[in-house]
């Protein structure tokens, strides 16, 4: 049977929508593969939203707006923007980054949607099914993604990208300015440790462990694992289960 | 509201064959029935028509109905109509979804009606599982400046203004140049009655004499801020800073002529543009004998592909003027197509060529050649080069947009087309409205029109806003950001994110708290919330989250 992509896009009502509803009034054929959820902005399209479409099984995300500058919400495109390259990075972790696209279409642009529907179509026809869909790699795919969906609920990474455009040209509260490089390696960090903090979660969902014991199936030293347990602690998401000759073990105590 | 007590409509539309046509409507009527929730399914011929309006409201009645869907054409011209009848019937306007399934999926797809058929299945059934989730939304009252801003003072602005003006409406009107006017200043006689310019100039005296028009002369536009019925306007005149506050604002802003430099060896004196014939014209300094006219100059070309509407029109005029005057002049005008419609305008161009005025039409890749003392073309039709004496060539060359307005639109948070003339809500519908409330468009800012057009223009404009400077209060949007106080932890990240400074901090709970009038429910602070603790009404992460499952797991 030929792979028929499943594909969903995010559309803006102002321009995107309305370049979507131009192409049909001037009765452009496209494939027929994608599904559209209206949004009011591009920018209201939360990063979140696009792992759960992954866990359930859709082949690939487009996610368009106006183009930047002609935002009818002024900067929400750019917040867009910004919100789909850290989306980028974290998807880039599992080898999924390539089926998200960000793209720009005005609300004179018909053309120009069904030229990047198709495109996209023929783009996502050539990877092939999401991974999730094959039955021996299920099991891990899930696990990724829900490790990736752990990260994109992060409130530190969250609050990080939603002031990024301050931080890197207003400054923080002292008046720092923070050079984009600077800012990316902090991004990064970040999106490594909730990875790795999602890992230990995993390990200890279901019995308690010790801290040189996860160090040991996670391969990562043990007192980087305590800091994150820590972390996870503040968050009340892991407590102590109990503490065996004062070697204290630690068990998950939320669904995440 | 619990789960078992919803009950929802879906209506199903033919749009005549423009969707039943493609897209088997009987499957989807079956379909939707096994959906979870839906109490009524049912197909209609025209939905928007009366007979399917009345149709939704007696079957809310009938059978009970707390949701309604209509899948249809798109919500961006149809939701309004179907809102109010939703509330018609007392259902809460905000209980009601649509699903395009004309505009972008039977217009789409005509060719593979089975694969429309079964995306517009999964449409559905997304609507489906997100109207599950609807909940009720009541829309806020925000007072109205009875006043609007014109924004251009040539013909189409004045006429806005006077228009509004005559109703009682203070009117501030608002020109980048030293004097109002506009192109029409620059006219010798006007198609298709050349009745003198300077007749249609009085315009201007009625709207500098107005007692409701203010009128801002050499003045430009510096700062626009609010919406619908509370817009502040900042206008930079002679180095000072105005403020003023109004309800509407329309823009005519007009276009410009395309500078005649660079085409056809173009040297300002035996090859002029067309509107340095009219300045001749008005000083009555035509001595040429043998005129040729030159139309589509710089336009309908892979640069610019439109046609400026107006060139043909006023080709014919002045021909018709020279030959009244010196019926032995020799006029050609050498065209690729004669645009002259309605009885009015054809009559006109039959005059003309009663005159003797002669018509040679020209192909694209093959342009008029001028040469010393005559002009080369090639006709189709004789299949042969012409030559044509000639003592002075005038070029028409097209209107083209003003170079502000970019800045303009982006000011108005208003899109442009292609070649950056404003664009209009819906080209049919909404020909003079932009999306965004409260901002209206006439004359040459939207496209080449004549003055006929521009008037008629300016009065729909002036109309429409005037809908709402009539109204003492504003209905404005229900779906709006709120802030759950419970999760927020006060980090600011959304009065920073908004970019309408909807977004203030409650001192006293050292919680988000977000202005619901000034809210225009974008959802970005929603998407960027750290803490999840904002919610987008009608757009919430739930009825999302909803809608993507269900077409991720429903194969």
């Amino acid at each position: 049977m030929v792979f028929e992509p499943k594909i969903l896009g995010f559309l803006c009502n102002w321009c995107s929508y309305a370049g979507a509803d131009l192409a049909g009034v001037s009765r452009i054929q496209y494939p027929t593969n994608v599904r559209v959820i209206r949004v009011m902005c591009s920018g209201r399209v939360d990063p979140v939203f696009i792992a759960e479409a992954f866990m359930n099984g859709i082949d690939g995300v487009l996610v368009l707006g106006c183009h930047l500058g002609d935002c009818h919400y002024i900067s929400g495109n750019y917040e867009a923007e910004l919100k789909m390259k850290m989306l980028g990075k974290v998807l880039s972790m599992i080898n999924f980054a390539d089926r998200v696209r960000l793209d720009w279409v005005s609300a004179a642009e018909g053309n120009r949607f069904a030229e990047i529907v198709t495109e996209f179509t023929e783009h996502i026809r050539k990877l092939g099914p999401s991974p999730i869909k094959n039955d021996k790699l299920k099991k891990q795919i899930l696990d990724n993604l829900s490790a990736t969906k752990f990260a994109l609920c992060d409130s530190r990474l969250r609050a990080l990208v939603a002031r990024q455009r301050e931080l890197t040209t207003e400054g923080n509260v002292y008046g720092n300015i923070i050079p984009i490089e600077e800012f990316e390696e902090i991004l990064d960090n970040a999106i490594e440790n909730e990875f790795i903090r999602h890992k230990i979660l995993e390990k200890i969902k279901n019995e308690g462990k010790s801290v040189p014991e996860i160090a040991k199936e996670i391969k990562i030293e043990p007192h980087k694992v305590l800091q994150h347990i820590v972390t996870l602690r503040a968050r009340g998401l892991v407590d102590v289960d109990q503490i065996n000759e004062e070697i204290p073990t630690f068990i998950s105590i939320k669904e995440v | 509201m619990s789960n078992e007590d919803i009950r929802i409509g879906v209506f199903i539309c033919h749009c005549g064959t423009n969707i039943g046509g493609v897209l088997d409507i009987t499957e989807l009527i079956e379909y939707t029935k096994t959906l979870p929730n839906v109490a009524y399914s049912a197909g209609n011929l025209y939905t928007c028509s009366e007979v399917g309006l009345s149709n939704i409201r007696e079957n809310i009645k009938e059978h009970n109905l707390n949701r309604v869907i209509v899948a249809s054409c798109s919500p961006r011209t149809h939701e309004p109509l179907f809102r109010s009848t939703c509330q018609e019937a007392g259902l809460n306007p905000y209980l009601f979804e649509m699903v395009n399934i004309r505009d972008q999926d039977s217009w789409v797809h005509m060719k593979e009606p089975q694969k429309g058929t079964e995306k517009a299945k999964d449409l559905i059934r997304m609507s489906v599982y997100k109207a599950s989730l609807l909940e009720p939304l009541e829309k806020m009252q925000v007072s109205v400046i009875p006043s609007a801003a014109v924004i251009g003072g040539g013909i189409a602005g004045m006429n806005a203004a006077l228009t509004l003006a005559n109703q009682s409406f203070k009117v501030s009107l608002i020109e980048k140049d030293s004097e109002l006017g506009g192109l029409i200043r620059h006219l010798h006689k006007t198609y298709p009655t050349n009745e003198d310019a300077s007749n249609i100039l009085e315009t201007r005296n009625l709207a500098e004499s107005h007692k409701e028009i203010d009128v801002y002369k050499s003045a430009t536009i510096e700062k626009i801020e609010g919406y619908v019925g509370n817009y502040k306007i900042v206008i930079l005149q002679e180095k000072k800073m105005i403020e003023i506050e109004v309800g509407a604002i329309i823009v005519a802003t007009g276009a410009r002529v395309l500078s005649p430099e660079g085409y056809y060896n173009y040297n300002g004196k035996t090859i002029i543009s067309q509107l340095e014939l009219e300045g001749l014209l008005k000083e009555n300094s035509v001595n040429a004998k043998n005129i040729a006219m030159i139309q589509c100059v710089g336009c309908r070309n892979e640069e610019r592909r439109y046609c400026s509407n107006i060139c043909c029109m006023t080709a014919l005029k002045n021909a018709i003027l020279i030959k009244e005057q010196n019926p032995d002049a020799n006029i050609t005008i050498i065209f690729r197509d004669i645009q002259a419609q309605g009885v009015t305008y054809e009559e006109y161009y039959r005059r003309a060529r009663e005159m003797g005025i002669i018509f040679i039409k020209y192909l694209p890749d093959k342009p008029p050649i001028i040469k010393e003392d005559h002009l080369e073309v090639y006709n189709e039709f004789m299949n042969q080069v012409i030559g044509i004496p000639h003592d002075l060539v005038v070029l028409s060359m097209p209107l083209i947009a003003n170079e502000d307005s970019e800045r303009l639109a982006k000011m108005l948070k208003v899109p442009l087309e292609e070649n950056n003339f404003f664009l209009e809500a819906h080209v049919k519908l909404r020909p003079v409205d932009f999306a965004t409330d409260g901002v209206f468009v006439c004359g040459s800012a939207h496209w080449p029109a004549d003055i006929s057009e521009s008037i008629s223009q300016s009065n729909a404009a002036a109309s429409r806003a005037s809908t709402i400077l009539s109204k003492e209060m504003l209905e404005v949007e229900g779906s709006t950001a709120e802030v759950n106080p419970d999760l927020c932890i006060g980090c600011e990240a959304c009065i920073k994110i908004c970019p309408y400074s909807a977004i203030s901090k409650d001192e006293e709970t050292d919680t988000a708290v977000v202005n619901k009038v000034v809210c225009k429910g974008c959802g970005v602070c929603g998407a960027s919330c750290p803490q999840n603790a904002i919610i987008i009404h009608h757009f919430t992460s739930d009825q999302i989250i909803a809608e993507i499952v269900t077409y991720g797991g429903g194969d």
